[in-house]
């Protein structure tokens, strides 16, 4: 903020502050003619409303001037007044990097024990599966599931269905980089008879029973779909496009869900981990991968 | 001197019934959206009942129904008392009246259809906003107006706290809810981002401070001292911690945004001035609970009274509360837990429904031409399961609270998270059962208040009081600083 902006707070500020003990010493002040202490003043409201001449409590004054005094005391110390500092030099995000500096110091040591050791071999430590574990629980539950098995739109974890590969190299991957699905919306393309059948086709796929003339209409049309589901629609890990034959339904298996898919496309994100540091992604890895790899 | 003239009452015994009615359906919905808490399937998957929706339904209903018709009604009543004169305007207070509870059907009606501004306090719509804005300053004419024509020279100090409440929530009403309409139901504010935010709580903080804090004080500064039969234990007390609390509170917002993308020195503001809040604060405290000095008798048989000394406790430990929590170290372990909810609800049940109901209890029967309630026993039974419900629903929403920001921050040696959230919410089960119990309590203490006012007033044709005039030349005569 400007000079000007920054002066006009620290005074406004520290005026409002010493205002308060100005209302002190300017109330407690003694007025010729009041009334004696602890007696009633001459004013009646109401009939019977009056009001006591008494002091304000020396407790209470002692505690408001200690408030008063706390205020400047924070204002010296921390940035309040416009843009000075404060001699302590504290800010919210300074505090935010000290504190998470000290713990990536702190558990170094934690993690340097698995640093170094591949994926596949980190899977059959059951230490290293241990902080798999508590990493996965505080960064992957939200949408995966705390047992891993995935929500709709969410990919189920355990049952060693990729999207975009199993291994540990492309697990890491997807953990590191995030991935961005999409399907774009056909609806417009195929029209309301094409979608029809196109559904009934992806259904036989994982075999289903569907009405045989819209199969086959439907397989007529798939060469659209083939792009990247492959013309036998067994999908393509290198971009994230389903297997449709296998009766796994990210977005749900039901004739409305697929009839959904197909219209209106689906848009699917995992965020990238990168910032996680690549031993705690490695040890995340190594969980993902032990789920569909048990020993 | 004889004059003919009576105070306007009818407006006032309207907006008593009203608070009665209200503080029933806003704490029915508290009640209702607490078992949701508890068992979620009681939204029973109807839209109109779900959470989200019912939750402002309940904060507005009890905040601005209960609450609302409760102080603009004492203070029509408090306002032609002590300044000894009619209402400056009938027609428009009648306005006021029927306005107000527009506003509050209208709020009833938008907020369960998921029409809001994503205020918190301020969801209401910009045409409800417009009405509200038109009534407030209606009720802003009247009692100004009232003020102005009084027949006493000095203004008593309930009516300075009535002021303060009046012109404060215009202020604030108005520029929080600035929006851009782009149909009847949906509207955008101007304001962006962290100013959104800063906006939204200085708005927020001031509705705590202005509408349940200053608007209650005043409420208190009549009706104690009538209730005690007491003079006010001190005016210099009131004068400082008057000036001091509307200055000060207006600084305490950014308190609610500790932690955030809020510049640093707004923060520091923020924390510092709600530490100097404390003392402004437990002014109006020692003020109220001293009057009755010389009278701590009237407490075992007189339970208007306990009410009224009970609230103040509750606003002494609310607003030692407040502070703390607004320090930057104790706020990273309170912010987002259910400690906020106990916060709240210890100033929201425990000092402004029991100050309202004390001083509905002395209000009603000299309404109603009675000299006291149909039962002062129910009374007693109200008080006592109000004031057990309130300390069931704070202690259980401390340690819900208290253990949430625990489980959050807790870490296992490995660096990572001990807990998920949905552990902590598993944890809180048992307290929001709890919870639920302290405020059904309130409420079934609410339904036997409605009880004993219907008895009271049933029947009964209300006589116009004449304006007092007997005591006019004495509060006229002395000189007061």
């Amino acid at each position: 903020m400007s000079p000007l902006v920054s002066t006009i707070i620290a005074v406004v500020t520290s005026l409002n502050v010493l205002a308060c003990a100005w209302l002190i010493w300017w109330t407690a002040r003694r007025r010729p003619n009041e009334a004696a202490v602890g007696e009633v003043t001459d004013h009646v409201w109401d009939g019977d409303l009056r009001e006591r001449n008494n002091p304000m409590p020396r407790w209470w004054l002692i505690l408001f001037f200690l408030s008063i005094l706390f205020c400047f005391v924070y204002f010296l110390l921390y940035p309040a007044l416009g843009n000075y500092p404060g001699v302590l030099g504290w800010t919210n995000t300074g505090q935010y990097r000290q504190e998470m500096h000290a713990a990536r110091e702190q558990y170094k040591p934690v993690y340097a024990a698995f640093a170094g050791r591949s994926v596949a071999e980190l899977a059959k430590d059951r230490n290293a599966l241990a902080l798999g574990h508590s990493l996965f629980a505080n960064n992957c539950t939200n949408c995966h599931g705390s047992d891993a098995r995935g929500a709709v739109g969410f990919p189920n974890l355990t049952d060693n269905d990729w999207l975009y590969g199993g291994s540990p190299e492309t697990i890491t991957q997807t953990i590191e980089q995030g991935r961005s699905g999409v399907m774009p919306p056909l609806g417009a393309v195929l029209g309301p008879q094409g979608v029809d059948e196109v559904v009934a086709y992806v259904e036989s796929l994982s075999g289903r029973s569907a009405p045989t003339a819209k199969v086959a209409a439907g397989a007529a049309r798939f060469a659209l779909c083939a792009g990247c589901h492959g013309p036998d629609g067994k999908g393509n890990q290198q971009i994230g496009a389903p297997n449709l034959t296998d009766d796994i339904w990210l977005y749900g298996g039901s004739d409305a869900a697929i009839r959904k898919t197909i219209t209106e496309g689906r848009n699917g994100t995992m965020p990238s981990h990168a910032w996680l540091g690549e031993d705690r992604v490695r040890l995340l890895a190594a969980y993902v991968y032990s789920l569909s790899h048990s020993q | 001197m004889q004059v003919s003239e009576t105070y306007n009452d009818n407006v006032v015994r309207q907006f008593a019934i009203a608070t009665v009615v209200w503080g029933i359906v806003g704490m029915a919905v508290g009640v209702l959206i607490a078992a949701q808490l508890a068992w979620p399937a009681l939204n029973f998957d109807i839209p109109w009942l779900s959470y989200g929706r019912l939750r402002p339904l309940h904060t507005n209903a009890v905040i601005f129904a209960f609450g609302g018709s409760a102080l603009i009604g004492t203070s029509f009543y408090v306002a032609q008392r002590t300044c000894h004169v009619r209402l400056f305007s009938d027609r428009l207070a009648a306005f006021v009246f029927w306005g107000w509870q527009a506003v509050i059907l209208c709020a009833a009606i938008t907020l369960p259809l998921g029409i809001t501004q994503g205020k918190e306090y301020a969801e209401l719509e910009w045409p409800i906003d417009l009405l509200i804005a038109i009534v407030w300053i209606s009720y802003a004419i009247v009692f100004f107006g009232t003020i102005a024509k009084r027949r006493v020279k000095h203004i008593y100090v309930a009516n300075w706290f009535y002021a303060a409440f009046i012109v404060t929530i215009a202020v604030l009403h108005i520029f929080n809810n600035l929006a851009i309409p782009v149909s009847l139901t949906k509207s955008y504010g101007i304001y962006s981002g962290v100013v959104d935010a800063m906006m939204q709580w200085w708005y927020g903080h001031n509705a705590v401070g202005f509408f349940l804090t200053a608007g209650f004080l005043g409420m208190m500064y009549y009706f104690v001292p009538k209730q005690a039969e007491r003079p006010i234990y001190s005016y210099r007390l009131s004068v400082v911690h008057f000036w001091a609390l509307i200055s000060v509170y207006m600084w305490a917002g950014p308190h609610h945004l500790h932690y955030t993308s809020l510049p640093d020195w707004v923060q520091s503001i923020g924390a510092a001035f709600s530490i100097l809040l404390l003392a402004p604060s437990w002014g109006g405290m020692i003020n109220g609970i001293m009057t009755l000095s010389g009278a701590w008798g009237k407490l075992r048989t007189d339970p208007i009274l306990k009410f009224m000394i009970v609230s103040l406790a509750f606003y002494g430990m609310s607003t030692f509360e407040g502070p703390m929590m607004s320090i930057k170290t104790v706020n990273a372990l309170s912010h987002y837990t259910d400690w906020v909810i106990g916060h709240v609800h210890s100033g929201a049940l425990g000092w402004v429904a029991m100050m309202t109901i004390g001083s509905m209890y002395s209000l009603i029967p000299r309404l109603f031409n009675r000299t006291q309630m149909y039962s002062i026993k129910l009374i007693d039974v109200h008080f006592w399961t109000s004031t057990i419900g309130v300390v069931l629903y704070i202690t259980s929403m401390w340690i819900a609270g208290v253990m949430q920001g625990l489980m959050w921050r807790a870490f296992n040696s490995d660096g990572t998270l001990t807990y998920s959230f949905i552990e902590s919410v598993k944890a809180t089960h048992p307290f929001y059962l709890v919870r639920l119990l302290g405020g059904f309590l309130f409420l079934c203490g609410m339904l036997i208040m409605a009880y004993n006012v219907w008895k009271t007033v049933r029947g009964n044709s209300p006589v116009a009081a004449p304006v007092l005039l007997t005591n006019v030349a004495a509060a006229n005569d002395g000189a007061r600083p």
